[in-house]
């Protein structure tokens, strides 16, 4: 169990320097300037994919690409592009695959409402299940459930029979 | 019976789904630039630093832009299949040196052989970004009008250049 609990806690330190690393990383080619800029470099960076390691933002990214493509986001940051026409731009050049968030087109309907259609397809199918199992058992009538009765009482009784037995 | 079907059926496909997936390749992206015009740059030639080279040089031709660099392993890979394309004679082949050194990128061609007209030295990487280069090598079929018509990702093989780049470059010379 100790071992087991230094383990995790192992991994846990581990995570935790790795992501502390990979922040550190994202800022540490620009030290040194405008921190308001950076953040905001960032926090652009952050919504864009990098192309070359697809399920990193080019925040996160140390391909080269993500370097280049962060310097590009920054210098037009300082050209005061607004952070819409930033992403027109990335969008332009490499498509919407470049959103870290797809946005919504014909093409992308499923992959937004997919998720839902499955959750209340599955919902609905499960409703109509439990229903049908309801109605399937069949309702007792009052001479029966006097019976059942009657047989649960005599069975309780056995049963408290057979306790003194030896 | 058909207690199994119905989830016989659902099995099936999503075998098929997944299926179809493994055969995608996530690299793949599809191009914005398809039917747009290609971007336009100016750059110095590799070769010669005070001539340069622009697709507003190559308007009125079906042409080919294909971005490589000297550290680029599968440029390698595909640099015969160039060879070859270039020797027929039926396209001009542009190159697009991205982010190299003038040094590295005259020795590579130097050595193992130049299959390009021309190539722009775009050390920077800057042309790259506005063709959307994100995997080198990089081709694009370029029309007479300087709209591009195809983008092919990774390294280009016979097959790739008899299959596909020769017909539309034929279809496209046609036009």
């Amino acid at each position: 169990m100790r071992k087991l609990l230094t383990a995790a806690c192992l991994v846990l330190l581990i995570a935790q320097t790795c992501v502390q690393a990979q922040t550190q990383s994202a800022v540490a080619d620009a030290a040194g300037t405008n921190p308001a800029l950076e953040k905001h470099v960032l926090a652009v960076s952050e919504q864009l994919r990098c192309l070359v390691c697809q399920n990193q933002t080019i925040a996160d990214s140390h391909a080269d690409l993500a370097v280049d493509l962060r310097n590009q986001v920054r210098e037009k940051i300082q050209q005061g592009q607004t952070d819409q026409e930033i992403f027109d731009y990335m969008v332009a050049r490499y498509g919407d695959f470049v959103m870290y968030r797809p946005p919504l087109h014909i093409s992308t309907v499923l992959l937004w409402f997919g998720p839902f259609l499955l959750l209340f397809g599955g919902l609905f199918f499960l409703a109509k299940k439990l229903r049908g199992r309801r109605s399937e058992e069949p309702e007792l009538s009052e001479a029966e459930l006097r019976r059942s009765k009657q047989l649960l009482a005599t069975l309780s009784e056995s049963s408290s029979d057979n306790k003194e037995m030896p | 019976m058909k207690r199994f079907l119905i989830p016989f059926g659902i099995f099936v496909a999503l075998v098929l789904f997944l299926g179809v997936g493994l055969k995608l390749n996530p690299r793949e992206i599809p191009s914005p630039f398809i039917g747009k015009p290609a971007p336009t740059f100016k750059l110095t030639q590799l070769n010669d630093a005070d001539k340069t080279i622009a697709p507003a040089d190559m308007l009125g031709k079906v042409w080919i832009l294909n971005v490589w660099a000297s550290w680029c392993v599968s440029c390698r890979e595909e640099h015969p299949a160039l060879m070859d394309l270039s020797r027929m004679n039926v396209v001009p082949i542009i190159g697009l040196n991205y982010k190299d050194t003038r040094a590295e990128g005259v020795g590579t061609l130097q050595q193992f052989g130049n299959p390009y007209a021309v190539s722009g030295f775009d050390d920077k990487g800057r042309v790259g970004i506005d063709y959307g280069v994100y995997g080198v090598p990089e081709t694009f079929v370029i029309d007479r009008s300087g709209v591009i018509r195809m983008k092919y990702i990774g390294a280009l093989t016979p097959q790739i250049i008899s299959q596909q780049l020769l017909p539309l470059i034929k279809e496209l010379n046609r036009a």
